[in-house]
This record gives structure tokens, sequence and C-alpha cells, in this order.
């Protein structure tokens, strides 16, 4: 048998709506796959049917390692040796890194007792087999991301792993830490461990894909090999929709200074940074993770104090101690995270839109003016073609596109004059990305400053007037986007 | 030695020092460290603190309330909250009290047994409405505890019971270990003591070395995790609150045995000891973290710190005062050194 596992006639139908179309999936033994397709487009309900989680239609035959079934469930599926790891892990932040590795093993034996030395055994084992070198004694939520996901990758490893598939994985680590992930990832792929990353974009998961197959609104478009696709090309396959990326309109002669940032300093944070921000402008700051650039966003809008520095508003000297001050200033800030600093997601639509413009919503007995705020709501979910049914529904029902956009909007609502947004394309899918890129450049026109920061190189240079990079807390260059930034930028900062 | 080139934390795997440094680490130590400085300051104020008669006695009067820790440390461990263990305790022990004054004759196993299997059927009713109702479970304790102890109110009028039989009188009297005082008075170690620590060693057994344990734990570090890895959820639920349930009754025998009076108002309303002494142990009330021997010092701590107090002769209400400004004060140290370990990662090397 080449292929491990291969699907026909899948289907899968949620209330009336098809989220995979009759779609055939074979995937070969030892070989790294890769499964694209935008959010809603049917890939996590593949994955789902393959770990057993939900059940396809009636009518689909699955076989696995040769043998037929017409579904799985979840402990067939675990039995079979499918391991999925999704994009929000689940391990035990408050156990050990062993015990995580290996508390399947005590549900092994009819034993009570944990047998303690066992467990460290086989979570030894299971390190070394991924080469990997961590504290197995270290309690596991103290470890960063990208070592948690190792430890989840080891964990698989514990019983027979045949078919490990994983979510995004690359979305929130660090090159390097990539590359360690890769590392690990390249043992197992020796050892003859089936691969199925999912993603929605061209990423760093395409350098060990060795095939990749796209889904477009629960079809199975095409399958290709990894040097067949460009961003482009997967943009089109993806969404069927060729988008061109235009670069921001010239500024107007004579645009007046909004923000200055002179000499600004944080210990252990950022060193020595000025700069300046023009009406109308799109200033995009670059670096990597660890730069110093969301700790200096932070400090413009009050609420990581600078050591030294001033910050100048419209020309005038500005105290922001706090992000109160910010905002009676007119900054706005998008955080990076936007599920734990942006919104309050078990909230509706209705009431996040509303939470920064509560004040202006009042009528005249102190109460909030409940006709007002819904006007104000359906403004903004008009202005910014947000998808949802009502204003009623609860936030965290909604696509991460959609949600981006419900932060962007509870922000536009303050009508800054500046807007800093940190990241604010990750983990949202092309076509959102390029309706988020779109307003953008409409708010600049307008007359708003922005400050776009990214690591995503070519979101900068697509969608910026000027770029600064950021390294080790301090600008280090300074430039306007052309044709070579991207090659430029790349071998002088390794950015990459 | 490897340093950061993959990118990862390579951390030394070289043991003893670091060994230690986690045990210095640990709340537990830092929890010794205050009995021993507690002890030290009142003992040079008053030197009557330190003799044996009043140790043994401190722990023979907070034997129940360490019982009590024990059952409510495992739910608290799930990530849950049981608000109703002293109800639970009040009806098992007057329950029993109301056997005793009506058969003298009972069977010694079924007084000892009855407000056990009491306490772990209302754990079970706890656990049924927490798991079917998927509500937070604070609220269905509190709920719990009004019926249970209202329940009782009604059927009892409030009356007071006394009168036991003979053993029920001799039993808690007797020492393990014996000493006599100055004054010809027999002290020391008492039975009810060792009972206390008897569950207190089975409990931290079960947490730290039978996989019922480890999966309380699990539960309360991830609930969602613990779903997806086919950990089944209501099995463990019952285990911590029907354990809850258990020690709940059980300290409200040892209760009665050591007042010698049963009446329906004297333990329900002193929940807060109870949680102030696990959460000064280490334990976390989001769930995952904490410890039996955290908890048996926590409650060391409180009855020390009162003791003093009543030893210098302090007015009863400012026990209350201190004990939650030791709770807070523990509050601010855990909040001040997450503070700076935050502070630490989040160094940037500027050059």
């Amino acid at each position: 048998m080449v292929n491990l596992i291969e699907m026909h006639n899948v289907s899968k139908t949620y209330a009336g709506t098809q989220a995979l179309k009759n779609v055939d999936f074979a995937f070969e033994r030892g070989v790294n796959h890769c499964l694209v397709g935008e959010n809603g487009s049917g890939k996590s309900t593949l994955i789902k049917i393959m770990s057993g989680v939900v059940r396809p239609d009636p009518g689909a035959e699955i076989f696995f390692d040769g043998k037929m079934c017409q579904y799985l469930d979840a402990k067939s599926s675990l039995a079979l040796g499918v391991r999925v790891i999704y994009q929000d892990l689940a391990l035990f932040p408050n156990l050990t890194v062993k015990e995580n590795i290996a508390f399947q093993l005590y549900g092994e034996k009819r034993m009570p007792f944990v047998n303690w030395r066992e467990v460290t055994k086989r979570a030894r084992a299971a390190m070394a087999a991924l080469d990997l070198d961590l504290d197995l004694d270290r309690i596991t939520g103290t470890l960063s991301i990208a070592e948690q996901q190792l430890v989840e990758i080891a964990r698989s490893m514990i019983s027979e792993l045949k078919l490990l598939i994983l979510d995004e994985p690359t979305a929130s680590l660090t090159r390097k830490e990539v590359n360690a992930l890769f590392k690990a990832l390249g043992l197992l792929h020796e050892r003859g461990v089936t691969m199925l990353f999912v993603s929605h974009k061209l990423n760093e998961v395409f350098e060990i894909a060795e095939k990749v197959s796209v889904l477009r609104d629960g079809n199975k478009v095409g399958e290709y090999l990894p040097g067949e696709l460009d961003d482009e090309k997967l943009v089109y396959l993806m969404t069927g929709h060729q988008l061109t990326a235009e670069v921001p309109k010239p500024l107007k002669k004579g645009s007046g200074e909004l923000l200055r940032v002179s000499s600004l300093s944080k210990a252990g944070n950022y060193r020595d940074i000025s700069f300046n921000l023009m009406r109308g402008e799109i200033l995009g700051i670059t670096g990597l993770l660890g730069s110093g650039r969301t700790e200096l966003a932070l400090s413009i809008f009050g609420m990581n104090k600078p050591d030294s520095g001033d910050i100048y508003i419209e020309g005038k000297k500005a105290k922001i101690n706090s992000n109160t001050a910010a905002r009676a200033l007119g900054i706005g800030l998008v955080p990076e995270n936007r599920l734990t600093q942006g919104l309050v997601v078990q909230q509706s639509i209705l009431d996040n839109l509303s939470l920064t413009v509560l004040d202006k919503l009042l009528n005249r007995g102190s109460l909030i003016d409940v006709g007002r705020r819904q006007e104000e709501a359906n403004k903004w979910v008009n202005e910014l073609s947000i998808k949802t049914a009502s204003t009623d529904a609860a936030v965290k029902t909604l696509s991460g596109g959609n949600q981006q956009k419900i932060v962007l909007s509870k922000w536009l609502a303050t009508e800054p004059k500046v807007l800093i947004l940190d990241e604010p394309t990750v983990g949202i899918d092309v076509l959102a990305k390029s309706g988020v890129y779109e307003l953008v450049k409409r708010l600049a026109e307008g007359g708003m400053g922005i400050i776009l920061i990214s690591d995503e190189i070519q979101e900068v240079l697509s969608n910026c007037h000027r770029v600064l990079v950021m390294q080790s807390g301090r600008i280090v260059h300074e430039f306007v986007p052309g044709k070579d930034s991207k090659k430029e930028l790349l071998d002088r900062f390794n950015l990459s | 030695m490897k340093t950061q080139e993959k990118g990862i934390m390579v951390h030394s795997s070289v043991a003893t020092g670091k060994r230690l440094r986690r045990f210095f680490a640990h709340t537990e130590f830092y929890m010794i460290l205050v009995i021993i400085a507690l002890i030290a300051v009142v003992t040079t104020i008053s030197p009557r603190f330190l003799s044996g008669e009043n140790l043994f006695s401190i722990a023979l009067s907070s034997s129940y309330t360490g019982i009590f820790s024990i059952g409510f440390l495992f739910v608290l461990i799930t990530g849950g909250l049981d608000i109703s263990f002293l109800a639970v305790a009040t009806v098992a022990q007057y329950l029993t009290a109301m056997v005793m004054v009506a058969h003298p004759q009972a069977p010694i196993w079924f007084v000892i047994a009855l407000p056990l299997v009491l306490g772990v059927a209302m754990g079970a009713i706890n656990t049924l409405l927490i798991h079917y109702l998927n509500a937070p479970s604070m609220i269905i304790t509190i709920a719990t505890q009004s019926i249970f102890y209202g329940l009782l109110q009604f059927a009892t009028h409030g009356e007071w019971l006394y009168n036991f039989p003979d053993w029920f009188v001799h039993f808690p009297r007797i020492l393990v270990l014996s000493f006599v005082n100055e004054r010809g008075v027999k002290y020391g170690l008492s039975i009810i003591v060792v009972i206390w620590l008897a569950v207190a060693l089975v409990a931290s057994i079960i947490l730290r070395h039978i996989k019922v344990g480890r999966r309380l734990y699990a539960l309360g570090g991830n609930l969602e995790a613990s779903h997806r890895a086919g950990i089944g959820i209501l099995r463990y639920r019952f285990f911590a609150y029907c354990a809850c349930g258990f020690t709940a009754g059980l300290g409200g025998l040892v209760h009665s045995f050591i007042t010698q009076t049963v009446a329906p108002n004297t333990l329900v309303g002193n929940e807060f000891t109870v949680v102030a002494a696990v959460v000064l142990g280490g334990a976390s009330i989001f769930g995952g973290t904490g410890s039996i021997g955290g908890s048996i010092l926590g409650v060391a701590v409180i009855a020390l710190i009162t003791n003093a107090l009543t030893i210098m002769k302090v007015p009863n209400y400012w026990h209350a005062v201190c004990i939650g400004g030791v709770v807070l004060l523990s509050m601010s140290i855990t909040a001040l050194s997450g503070r700076l370990a935050a502070r630490g990662e989040k160094k940037i090397n500027v050059e």
C-alpha cells in the first residue's frame, strides 16, 4: 500500500451548509503533505474526520492502511496512530514536561500507582527521538510556545505514531524556532511518519512539504508540488480571485506632522528612538520578535513608561502617562493578540464595538442610548463589511478576519489621529488580509497617521510610505519601499 | 553544554543543585520559614507558647480544619470550588449524633461510617449538579450549602445534642504519645491528630502517585486538553467532590469528638479559615496546583497565629483581621514575585 490514508466521496453537512463536497483525498505513506485553504474552506472539517471528532455524511469510504471503514471514531483514530496538534496546544501547563509527554501511559496498565521511573524513561526516549534537550522536570507552562509545541510533538510519539497532523505549526514561532521545529519533524520524517500540515497561507511549511492540496469552499481544487506555487498563484487557487496589491497613494504636499518621537529610551526595551509621522502617512516598523517594536508601540500608547525622551503630538509636547491619556490625545492601538488584549470574545459584536465609545453614546441622563449604540454598531459592520448574521452574535463565533475587523472598528470609532496596528493580519486569511490593507489605505487617505508593525516584510513593503527597521531595540534603517527592498532587507538584516 | 543555538532554551540537567533550588522555590519552604519566625517571635513575648502542651493542644484543635482542607484541596485542584463542605459536615455530624442519642447501643462501626457515607452522598449530589447543569461549582455549592443547612435547621429547630455513649466520650482522650506536666496532668499526641495525619498521608499519596490524583491536576490544568485526551471528566469530578464530602463527614465526626456537643450552627460560617489555609499553602484558586503538605502548613500558620493572639490576650475580632492580613500579604508576595519574573523575561538586549 502506497497510501496511508485514502478517502473517497467524503461530504459533511452542518445544519444545512456543506463544509465538504464529495472530496477524494490520498496521503502517501511517509510523505509530508500540506493542506491549504481559507478559513471556512473545509480543512478543519477534514482534520476532524481523520481524527474521529466528526463523522462524514453516509456514503464516504475511508481506507486507513488498506482497511476500509465508513468513518473513524476518536478511539479508533488514536489506535490507528493519528495525532493532531492544534494551534491552541492541548498541554497541561501546571504539570511537568515529562508528565505531559507520558500522561497517557498511566492509563495503559490497570495499575493505580504511577510508575514515575517508567514515565521518566519513556519521556526521555521521546525527547531523544526528536533530539530535544528540555528539562523533563520543568513546569510546562514556563516554557515558550515553541518549546511547548515540541513537548506536544514528543507526546504524540509515546504510542505508535503514523499520521501527525499539525494545524498552523509555524504561526507563532520565530524563524529560529521554526528551524528547531523542522529539525524535529525531519527526524520523524526519517522514521517514516506521514505528516500533514494545515495552513491558510504560503509560509514556512512549504519548505518541508512535498505535496500541496488546495481546498476552496469544500471542494478540492487540486494537488500541486510546492515548487509550482507562488504567493499569487496560491491566493488565486484558494480564493478564486486575483488579488492585486496597490501601493499607497503618495502623500499630499504640505501634510502636517502628526507625531514626533524624540530620543525615546527605556532600559531593557529600546534605545534612542526618533522618528516622525505625517498626516495621511502609513509608517511601517519591522524587525524580529523581540526587537523592541511592540514595547515602543506600548510606550507611545502610554502603557510602558519610557525612561527618557519626548513625544510630540501635532507639534505639542505630550505627556502620555496612561492609555486614557493616549486616547484623549487621539492615539489608538490595535494590539498584537486580539483574543486576549483586544476583544471580549464572549460578548456580542454590539458590546465590543461600543466599548471604547460608551461615553460618546450617553443620553442626557448619563445612561447609554441604546438606539444610537445600535446605529454605531451597524455603521461599522457595514463600513468594514463584517460578515455576521446579527450584531448580537458573540465575537467568538466569527472568523479570525472578522474578529480583527471588530478590533479595528472599535478603535476607529474613537476617531483617532494616530492609529498603531501591531501585527494586524496575524492568523487571518488572504482575502481578509487584503480587506485590512485596503481599509488602512483608505483611512490614511482620510488623513489618519498609521503605524503598521509587522514582521512580514512583504506586508510593510507593499502597504507603507516609509519603513523603519528595528533591531535589538534600535532603529537601524529607514527607507522608502522600492523594487529591491525585499532582497536588500533580507540580506542586510537577516529578517527571514 | 549546548547553548541556545537551536533556538530552544537548553537546560542543564545536573540534578542536585537543581533539586535544591526547586525546593527553595516552593511555597512549603517559605511556609516553614514563616512558622519558625512566628514561633520565635511569639515565644520571646510569651514563653508558654513553645511548651509541648500548648503545641499538642493547637494540633488537636486544628485537626478538623486540617481534615476539611484535604477534601477542599482535591476539589480546588480540579479547578472547582466546593463551598458546601461545612454544611455537609454539619448535616453528617448532626444526623450521626441523633442516631447516637436515640440508640446509645448503636454499633461503633456504624457511628463512624454513617457521617462518611452521608458526606460522600452529598458530594455525589454536588458532582451530578455541577456536571449535568454545567454550572460553576461555586454557585452550585453555595446553593447546596444553603439547602443542606436550611433543611437541617428546619428539621432540628436548632436543638443541641449531647450525652453521647461512653466510648464516644473516651475515644478522643486516647493519647498515642503521652507526657506528664509539672502539675501532674497528662498531655500528648491525641489519636485525633493521628487520624488527621493518616488521612493526609493517604491523600498525599493519592495526589502524587496514583493515577486518579494526577488526573485531578490534569483537569485543573487544562479541562479542554483533558477532554481531547479522552480523560473521563465526570469520573474524576466524582472522585474529587466525593473526597470533599468524605473529609467533610470525617471532619464533622472529629469535631463532635472534640466538642462532645453537636449544634447545627457551630461549623457553618467558618469556611474562610479552610480556604485561607489551603490558599496560603500554595494552592491556586484557579486549579491545577496545591499540595497536602502546603495545606497542612497553611492550617498550622493560621492555628499558630490564632493561638499566639489568644495567649497575648488580643481581643477575638482582631484574629480575623490578622488572618485576612496574612492572606493578603501572601497574595502580594506571589503577585510581586510574578511581576519580577515577568520583568526579567521581557528584557531585550539593547546594544
